[in-house]
C-alpha cells in the first residue's frame, strides 16, 4: 500500500508548513498514517491504540520550525518512541542463579522453540564458557525429541534422553536431577508447541513451571507473527512468570511488528533473535534496527540523520570557512553544491531538510522547487564540467571564445553559458554577504523576490 | 472393559472423520468466529442506524482479523459506496453486504484438491516457511487420501532439518504409509526424485514430497526448490501436478509475501491454511485471494488426523461472521 511512512507522512505533513507547533488538530492525518504503517506490519491494534497515545502526546507542543521539516521530525518521534517502547539495550540471559539455572521454553507450534534450544545452548557454551544439558518435554509432535537430540549433537552439549512414553513433568523431574548431579551450569528444557486456548496444555506447562522453577522462562514467537500475537503473549504471560521473549526468524522480510505487541503486553523483554537456520544464528535483540524496520523506512531515517550531520555539513562547513577566510566562491563549489543537491534528491528535498526554508513566501519556494530546476541543474554541472580547472578557480577569465567552446563542449547554447556566468556572479555576491555577517536571516530576506529560476541551493 | 475402550479410540476417528467434519468445523471455528463476533455482536445486534463508530469499529474488527490495511479499506470503500448510496440502512443489512463481500473475494478460492486418476502417481510437492505446518499437514493429507482408497508414498524431502525425516517416517508409520527417505543432508531433488521413480514402479496413485522449511527471502534455498521442480519434470513432464504452499494462519500481512515469492518461484497451485484452531482469525487470506487468487485447498483446524478440512469458502466466512445459535 505504501511503501515507506516518512513519505507518506511528508504528503500529510505538507499541511504543517508555516505553522509552528503540532497540535491535535493538525498531526490527526499523520497519526492515522502512523496508525496504518504499524497495522500493515503486523502491530495489535490495542498496541497500536495506546502508542499512538504516547505520540501524541510527546508530539504535540513540538515545535515544528526548530527541527528539520515536520515530516521527519514527526518520523523521528515515532521511531525513537518505538524504540523506547521495545527497550533500550538488549538485556542478556540472568544466569545469577544456584546452577543448574534452568532455561523454561513455552510458545506455539511452529514458533521455532527447539532450534532456539539448541541456538541458545550453543551461545551459553561459546560465549559464557557454561556446561549445558538440555531435554526435550515434547512427547506429542513425532520425532520432536529426536530433533532435538540431533541439534544437541551438532552443537556439542548434554542431551537428556527422554521418550515419547513419559510424561513431560517427569523428564522435568529427571532431567533437573541429571543436571544437578553432572553439576551442570545450566539446563534448558524445551518444550511442546501449545495453543494458549488449550486449558489442558498450558495446564502442562504450569506444571512443568512449578517443577522445574526456572531462573528464564522464554516465550518464544514467530516474528512473521499477526494480530494473534497480542492473544498469544498475554495468555502465555497470564500462565507463566515470563522473563523473556526470543523473536525468532527474523532473517525474513517481515515487518515484525509481533515484537512490539509482545513487548508491549507482557512488558518483557525481548532478549534474543533469531536471524537463520544455522545454530550460530542468535543475535542479541536491537530495538533501533526493528523500529526502523516496523515503520519500513529501512535507511530513510538514517538518511535525514546523514544529510543532517554528514554530508552537507561537512561539505557545507568547508564552503563555510572558505568563504569565511573571505576566499571567493568559484565555479567548484557551486559545483558541489548542485551535485550535492542532487545527490540528496533534488533541491526541493534539500530544501525540506533546511532550517528556515518553511518561512520562505510560498512563490519563492516554488520558483526554487519548479519541476524544469532539476534538469536545468543538471545542465549546468555538465556546462562547469566542460571548463578547465583554471576557468573553475578564476571565472573572471572566461571571454567569448572560451565561452563558446564550453557551450561545444557541454552541449548547449552560449545563452546558457553566459546565464550560469550571470547566476554565479548573483550567487558569489550573496555569498559575500553572508561571509560579512548576518547570516542567513539577512540573505533570506534580501533573497525575496529576486531569486532567479533555478537557482538555489 | 479397559480392551474394549482401548480398541474404540483407536477406530473412532478413522470411521467418524468424514461425518464429523462440519459439526466438528464449527466447533473448531468456534474460537476464530466467536473472537470475531465478539466485537460483530455488540454493533450487530439488533437494527441500528449506521453511524461512523459503528463503521470504524467494523473497519477496526477486520484489522484485527490480520485483513490486512488495503482490503480492510476497500471493503470500508464498497460498504461506504452501499451506504452513499442509501442501499444499506441498518446494522443488519451492512453485516449481510459484508458477509457477501468477504463471500465474493473467496469463492473463486474455493477448488477443493482433485486427484486425477489419469495422473500416476499424482504429485504433491509440498512448501512453505519453517514451522509452517508442512510435515503436519502432508501427515493428515496422507492419511486422509488413504481412507479415499488411494495408494499414497511419502518422500522426505527435508534433508535439512534435524529429524525431520523421522518426523515424516512418524506419520508414514501411525499411517501404514511407504516413505522415501535418503537420511539428514542427503540432496532433496534426488530424494524426492528417487521416490517418483519408486513412486512410478509400484504404480502408487499420489506421491507427496515434503520439503524443507524455508523462508522466501533465500534466494539460495528457493533456487533449491526450483531444482526440486525441474528434476521432477525429466520423470514425468507434467509433475509436479500440484505445487501445495502451507502457510501458518497466524502470519500477519507477510503470509501475502510469502505466497507471492513462493509463487515466483515455483508456481503454486493450491494453498493449505494451517493452525486456525487458536485464536489467529487468518484474514491475510482474504488479500492473497484478491492479489493471487489461487485456489485454497485445505485449512488445519487442530493437531488430529481428521483436523485438516477442504476449503469452504462461505462456511469460512460464516463462521467468521455468524453468530452462534446457543
Amino acid at each position: 500500500m505504501f511503501d515507506n511512512l516518512t513519505e507518506r507522512l511528508g504528503r500529510t505533513l505538507d499541511r504543517l508548513r508555516g505553522q509552528g507547533r503540532l497540535t491535535d488538530d493538525n498531526i490527526k492525518e499523520s497519526l492515522r498514517d502512523v496508525r496504518m504503517a504499524l497495522l500493515e506490519a503486523d502491530v495489535a491494534l490495542p498496541v497500536v491504540k495506546t502508542f499512538i497515545g504516547k505520540v501524541k502526546a510527546r508530539a504535540v507542543g513540538q515545535e515544528v520550525i526548530k527541527s528539520l521539516s515536520p515530516g521527519q521530525a514527526f518520523v523521528k518521534i515515532v521511531h525513537d518512541e518505538l524504540v523506547s517502547v521495545m527497550g533500550e539495550s538488549c538485556e542478556e540471559l540472568n544466569l545469577q542463579a544456584q546452577p543448574p539455572v534452568v532455561i523454561l521454553m513455552a510458545g506455539l507450534q511452529g514458533a521455532g522453540k527447539t532450534t532456539t534450544v539448541a541456538k541458545l545452548a550453543r551461545h551459553l557454551k561459546e560465549r559464557h564458557k557454561k556446561s549445558v544439558l538440555v531435554t526435550s518435554c515434547d512427547v506429542y509432535r513425532p520425532a520432536a525429541i529426536e530433533q532435538l537430540k540431533t541439534l544437541a549433537a551438532e552443537v556439542e552439549v548434554g542431551f537428556h534422553a527422554s521418550t515419547i512414553k513419559q510424561k513431560p513433568d517427569k523428564i522435568a523431574k529427571e532431567a533437573l536431577k541429571a543436571a544437578k548431579k553432572q553439576l551442570v551450569d545450566v539446563l534448558i528444557v524445551d518444550t511442546a508447541g501449545r495453543l494458549h486456548i488449550d486449558a489442558e496444555m498450558m495446564g502442562e506447562i504450569k506444571e512443568l513451571h512449578k517443577v522445574l522453577q526456572p531462573t528464564e522462562t522464554l516465550f518464544v514467537v514467530d516474528s512473521m507473527t499477526g494480530q494473534d500475537a497480542a492473544n498469544t503473549a498475554k495468555a502465555f504471560n497470564e500462565a507463566l512468570p515470563l522473563t523473556g521473549v526470543v523473536l525468532t526468524k527474523t532473517d525474513g522480510d517481515a515487518r515484525g511488528g509481533a515484537a512490539l505487541s509482545v513487548r508491549e503486553i507482557t512488558g518483557k523483554p525481548i532478549k534474543f533473535m533469531g536471524v537463520g537456520e544455522k545454530t550460530t544464528a542468535l543475535e542479541p535483540f536491537h530495538p533501533d534496527r526493528l523500529a526502523s524496520r516496523i515503520l519500513g523506512m529501512g535507511d530513510v531515517l538514517s538518511l535525514v540523520e546523514e544529510a543532517q550531520q554528514n554530508v552537507d555539513q561537512k561539505q557545507a562547513a568547508k564552503l563555510a570557512k572558505k568563504i569565511s577566510k573571505g576566499r571567493g566562491f568559484d565555479l567548484n563549489d557551486l559545483r558541489e553544491q548542485m551535485l550535492q543537491m542532487e545527490k540528496m534528491g533534488g533541491i526541493s528535498s534539500l530544501m525540506d531538510k533546511m532550517p528556515g526554508m518553511s518561512k520562505l513566501p510560498a512563490n519563492v519556494r516554488e520558483q526554487m522547487s519548479g519541476g524544469a530546476a532539476g534538469k536545468e541543474v543538471n545542465r549546468m554541472v555538465a556546462i562547469i564540467n566542460s571548463m578547465t580547472q583554471q576557468e573553475r578557480r578564476h571565472p573572471a577569465i572566461i571571454k567569448g571564445s572560451r565561452k563558446r567552446r564550453i557551450a561545444a563542449g557541454s552541449g548547449v547554447q552560449v545563452q546558457e553559458v553566459n546565464k550560469l556566468m550571470k547566476q554565479y556572479a548573483q550567487m558569489s555576491k550573496m555569498m559575500k554577504k553572508v561571509s560579512k555577517g548576518g547570516g542567513m536571516a539577512k540573505m533570506m530576506r534580501s533573497m525575496k523576490g529576486r531569486m532567479p529560476p533555478g537557482m538555489g541551493f | 472393559m479397559s480392551l474394549f475402550s482401548f480398541r474404540r479410540k483407536k477406530k473412532v476417528p478413522a470411521e467418524s472423520s468424514s461425518q464429523s467434519t462440519e459439526k466438528d468445523l464449527s466447533k473448531k471455528l468456534g474460537k476464530t468466529r466467536s473472537r470475531f463476533t465478539d466485537g460483530l455482536l455488540d454493533f450487530f445486534l439488533g437494527k441500528k442506524p449506521i453511524d461512523d463508530d459503528l463503521l470504524e469499529e467494523l473497519e477496526t474488527h477486520l484489522l484485527v482479523a490480520d485483513t490486512g490495511v488495503d482490503v480492510t479499506q476497500r471493503i470500508m470503500d464498497t460498504l461506504g459506496q452501499s451506504i452513499g448510496r442509501k442501499q444499506v440502512n441498518d446494522s443488519e443489512a451492512l453485516q449481510d453486504l459484508l458477509q457477501q463481500e468477504l463471500n465474493d473475494i473467496l469463492a473463486p478460492c474455493e477448488q477443493p484438491l482433485e486427484i486425477s486418476s489419469a495422473k500416476k502417481p499424482y504429485v504433491i510437492l509440498v512448501v512453505g516457511v519453517n514451522g509452517s505446518g508442512k510435515t503436519t499437514t502432508i501427515g493428515k493429507l496422507s492419511k486422509r487420501l488413504k481412507e479415499a482408497n488411494l495408494s499414497v508414498m511419502l518422500a522426505a524431502g527435508d534433508t535439512f532439518r534435524a529429524a525431520a525425516v523421522e518426523q515424516l517416517q512418524a506419520w508414514g508409520e501411525r499411517n501404514q504409509i511407504p516413505v522415501v527417505a535418503q537420511g539428514s543432508g542427503a540432496d532433496s531433488a534426488s530424494v524426492i526424485f528417487d521416490a517418483l521413480q519408486s513412486a512410478k514402479a509400484k504404480g502408487v496413485d499420489v506421491l507427496i514430497a515434503d520439503t524443507a522449511g524455508r523462508l522466501h527471502t533465500q534466494a539460495g534455498l528457493m533456487d533449491e526448490l526450483k531444482k526440486v521442480k525441474r528434476v521432477l519434470t525429466k520423470l514425468d513432464a507434467e509433475a509436479p501436478h500440484e505445487t501445495l504452499l502451507v502457510l501458518d494462519g497466524g502470519t500477519g500481512q507477510n503470509a501475502l509475501t510469502q505466497a507471492e515469492q513462493f509463487h515466483k518461484a515455483v508456481g503454486l497451485t493450491g494453498l493449505a491454511i494451517t493452525k486456525l484452531d487458536g485464536t489467529a482469525k487468518g484474514g491475510i487470506v482474504f488479500a492473497i485471494a484478491q492479489k493471487l487468487a489461487l485456489p485454497i485447498r485445505f485449512i488445519g483446524v487442530g493437531e488430529k488426523v481428521e483436523d485438516l478440512r477442504t476449503f469452504n469458502a462461505s462456511e469460512f466466512v460464516d463462521a467468521l461472521l455468524k453468530v452462534d445459535p446457543s
